[in-house]
């Protein structure tokens, strides 16, 4: 699965340009799911990233352990979900120094909560990396009862909290690593437009 | 001068209403016939006697009701005021601004007395007295921005400076034109005004920061920005859309004069000393059609406005599904005659 | 500008090329606050010639009572420097600008890293108060040549975060040790000549540091060169700008209204427009960009000068 081409929208909306390797750095690196093959490309153009680099695969059905172990990483793990790898990748940010890069490649939920994760430990916005590969699913947070809905992948879509019908905004909180969902029959309860698919 | 406080209400059965003289003074938002995007600063050192813009934080008939409508907003959600940790030097720098110019502009209403850092506050309206210590917030009841904004009208950001970008990192809102705080808190100056159209292309924002970035000082801005509200309700934030939404629809021909309001925002904007943060108040006036077009040349100029406005900012303003009924309300009272410049009654 | 006339209440000599000087309200009113890195624009009537230096504030953010700068005399450079050192008495009245900050900390920081070299001590005064009273974690160093020439010696609290580096005695400043292993969240500032903000980025992008965590402020001042005119596109009218002077002094002095701020190139506030240039602009500035001053349709007359046929500004 390549590299997701995103249409252009609002400047809130991120923007994920791609991994480029930065050399034998100290490095922490997590992939998720068809992200694994972001970093197989990574280290296909420079085999030195992996030289001080902490990688944390989470599979997410996408089977490429064996190929990443096989990178030779300083440390590699494997998690089954972000949350589960969640300790250990605050563990790693808590450890890192300046002049560490951080590398994210997966969906854009899971880089929207390690960005944010990241960002409160006091890493640079320039030293995060993040290329998204699979699914083009959204994490959406409801702005009425700010519960926190993940995948979703239709417009609109069920506030999996309150119920509510919201509508999918381009808007994006980096603090909350999610987008914004906003009741899309407010002013009309019970009409609602047609369900889409979200596009890229 | 003494101000008579309403008891009135901006939810349910909303009791809100303007005094003539409130009317008088209402900050009308056009200063010519027509409406665009602009940067529209001008230095906020005071106006005409009486105005909103003579005082630097204006205290008006709705200040006691107001900050029972806030109280009641954050009693539901405490979310709607945050500050980012690094943003409490900002918060006292802005608390200093409020105590300061309203014990300086309203002795009658507002003491404040300093020894040092033990400093003494008395809020008259609202029947508050505290003694605190500047700088220690463990001395106030709430964080210093929420102290002092829990008693001054508006809602009110605190925009950290750095990396050439202004970071809206700290805000009380509850009176918002439909922006969540808790989403867009962290963003920079270009991401929070991302979702408004038009604005981008025609380098408003660029401008607009080269400016900020600049102010100085004991030198603070001032702008008029607009929407319209059907009631005369301040909490139209997206968080309770689902809630006050319904109520967009009810705007009718035998209505829309006492249901449909204008709403301006006199923003303003002052370089913070301690923190070199911005505070930016966004104080919110309202007035009901029947009551604009009271003074003629508002009645004409409004109809002319709404009546050329482009769709696109119609439907960003919130009101396009009842421009028609607006319109017809409005156009009575414009006669083809020309109006004057400026924003003040004739 | 928002300004006020200010009284030297003060005058100290720290080292044999820098010295001290505190101003008071006449009528002892309280100045306003500032925030660590603010500077202020001091204006010197010298013989007809109305200058302006941009100087750090050196005394604390949160007091009031009085400002304080320290200036190094620059026999080379416009006379400013020296004006201060010879000319400035005690109880003399001077037009002080209101605090403005270039360089301020970013409070999100977890922990700041100063660096200074020579006089570029002069803003890290003021901060190390701020972060004081804030109590957040930092380490500064400061490189000098000798200890008779370091002048912030005097001014520096005795605290195991403050590092002195004296060349003379061998103990140079390593910037590798010092962005080496910093924790996440570190801001790195840095204020002195050239060559030091330099080797700072350089450690910096060595090290993997982003750019935007390395802040700097150059010292600043405009500099001299050979004289040269410039044309007035609105009323034609021909200004010559001498060899100490700077394009902007050169229009104040022949009356032409420009704004500024900072008088040093970086805040932006001077741009003018360039109607029609025969020649090169020497572009000083740290406001405009690369393409911009490729362009040479924009000026920044602080600090900026001209060499060739004709300069005509949009004036």
């Amino acid at each position: 699965m390549p590299r997701t081409e995103f249409s252009p929208s609002i400047t809130s909306r991120p923007v994920y340009p791609g991994l480029t390797p930065q050399g034998a750095t100290p490095a922490i690196m997590l992939a998720e799911g068809p992200g694994a093959e972001a970093i197989l490309d990574l280290a296909a153009l420079d085999a030195s990233v992996m030289d001080l680099a902490h990688l944390i695969y989470i599979p997410a059905g996408h089977d490429a352990g064996l190929r990443l172990a096989a990178l030779g990483a300083k440390m590699y793990r494997e998690a089954p979900s972000y949350a589960s790898a969640l300790e250990r990748y605050r563990k790693a940010l808590a450890d890192a120094r300046m002049g560490t890069t951080l590398y994210l490649a997966g969906s854009e939920g899971m880089i929207g909560q390690a960005v944010a994760e990241a960002l409160a430990a006091g890493l640079p916005p320039e030293a995060i990396q993040t290329e998204h590969r699979g699914t083009i699913a959204r994490r959406m947070q409801c702005v009425h009862c700010k519960g926190v809905t993940e995948n979703v992948t239709i417009d609109p879509f069920l506030c999996s909290h309150c119920g509510l019908t919201l509508f999918v905004r381009d808007h994006f909180s980096r603090r909350l690593g999610a987008f914004q969902g906003v009741c899309v029959d407010a002013e009309t309860p019970g009409i609602v437009p047609e369900v889409q698919e979200i596009k890229p | 001068m003494t101000i008579q406080f309403h008891d009135e209400t901006f939810r349910d059965d909303y009791t809100f209403h303007n005094s003539p003289e409130g009317i008088r003074r209402f900050p009308f938002p056009f200063d010519q016939d027509s409406y665009m995007y602009s940067v529209n600063l001008e230095p906020h050192a005071g106006g005409k006697a009486g105005s909103p813009f003579e005082k630097r934080f204006d205290v008006d008939e709705h200040y006691v009701a107001e900050m029972r409508d806030r109280a009641i907003t954050l009693a539901e959600d405490p979310l709607r005021c945050q500050s980012l940790p690094h943003m409490e030097l900002a918060g006292w720098d802005f608390l200093e601004l409020v105590m300061v110019s309203k014990s300086e502009d309203y002795p009658e209403l507002f003491m404040l007395n300093r020894d040092g850092d033990r400093w003494h506050w008395i809020n008259r309206p609202l029947g508050i007295e505290q003694r605190f210590t500047f700088l220690d917030a463990t001395t106030l009841p709430c964080g210093p921005m929420e102290y002092i904004t829990r008693q001054t009208q508006g809602d009110h950001a605190l925009l950290d400076q750095r990396d050439g970008n202004l970071w809206m990192d700290a805000g009380m809102v509850t009176s918002q034109a439909d922006w969540s705080l808790d989403f867009d808190i962290g963003m920079n100056f270009f991401e929070w005004h991302a979702p408004v159209p038009k604005a981008h292309e025609l380098g408003v924002f660029q401008r607009a920061l080269k400016f900020l970035l600049n102010l100085q000082q004991g030198a603070p801005s001032r702008r008029l920005n607009w929407t319209m509200t059907v009631n005369p309700r301040l909490d139209t934030s997206p968080e309770n859309y689902h809630k006050w939404g319904p109520e967009k629809r009810t705007v009718a021909p035998g209505n829309v004069g006492a249901k449909q309001y204008l709403r301006v925002e006199l923003q303003t904007l002052w370089r913070l000393p301690r923190s070199n943060a911005i505070a930016f108040p966004i104080r919110c006036y309202l007035c009901s059609l029947e009551d604009l077009v009271t003074v003629p040349k508002w009645g004409r100029r409004l109809h002319r406005v709404l009546r050329d406005l482009p769709d696109e900012l119609a439907e960003y303003k919130g009101f396009a599904v009842n421009r028609p009924v607006i319109l017809d309300y409005l156009a009575p009272f414009d006669d083809g005659a020309p109006t004057s410049p400026g924003i003040f009654p004739d | 500008m928002t300004s006020r006339l200010l009284r030297v209440s003060a005058i100290e000599t720290l080292s044999p090329l820098v010295t001290r000087f505190r101003f008071e309200d006449p009528e002892g009113a309280l100045l306003p606050l500032f925030s660590g890195g603010a500077h202020v624009v001091v204006e010197m009537p010298d013989a007809g010639v109305l200058r302006r230096n941009a100087y750090s504030l050196i005394s604390d953010p949160m007091d009031g009572s009085g400002y304080e700068i320290a200036v190094r005399r620059e026999d080379g450079g416009r006379g400013g420097s020296r004006f201060m050192h010879t000319k400035v008495a005690l109880g003399d009245l001077m037009r002080i600008s209101a605090p403005v900050n270039l360089f301020s900390l970013d409070l999100r920081a977890k922990k700041h890293v100063m660096i200074a070299g020579g006089i570029g001590i002069t803003p890290f005064l003021a901060q190390l108060k701020q972060l004081a009273r804030l109590q957040m974690p930092f380490e500064l160093h400061y490189a000098a040549r000798s200890r008779a020439e370091a002048a912030g010696l005097a001014l520096l609290p005795a605290s195991p975060q403050v590092h002195v580096h004296v060349s003379e005695e061998g103990n140079r400043m390593d910037l590798g040790a010092i962005l080496g292993s910093q924790p996440l969240g570190t801001h790195v500032y840095t204020c002195g000549p050239e060559g030091l903000i330099e080797a700072v980025a350089e450690t910096g992008a060595r090290l993997g540091w982003p750019k935007t965590v390395l802040h700097s402020e150059v010292f600043m001042a405009p500099p001299p060169g050979a004289p040269f005119d410039v044309t007035l596109a609105k009323t034609g009218k021909v200004v010559t700008v001498g060899p100490h002077q700077s394009l902007l002094e050169a229009l104040e002095q022949a009356e032409v209204e420009v704004e500024w701020m900072c008088r040093g190139g970086a805040c932006g506030r001077c741009e003018t427009g360039v109607h029609a240039c025969h020649g090169t602009i020497e572009h000083h500035d740290h406001w405009l960009s690369d393409d911009e001053r490729a362009s040479q349709t924009k000026i920044m007359p602080c600090v900026s000068r001209f060499t060739g046929e004709t300069l005509v500004l949009d004036l």
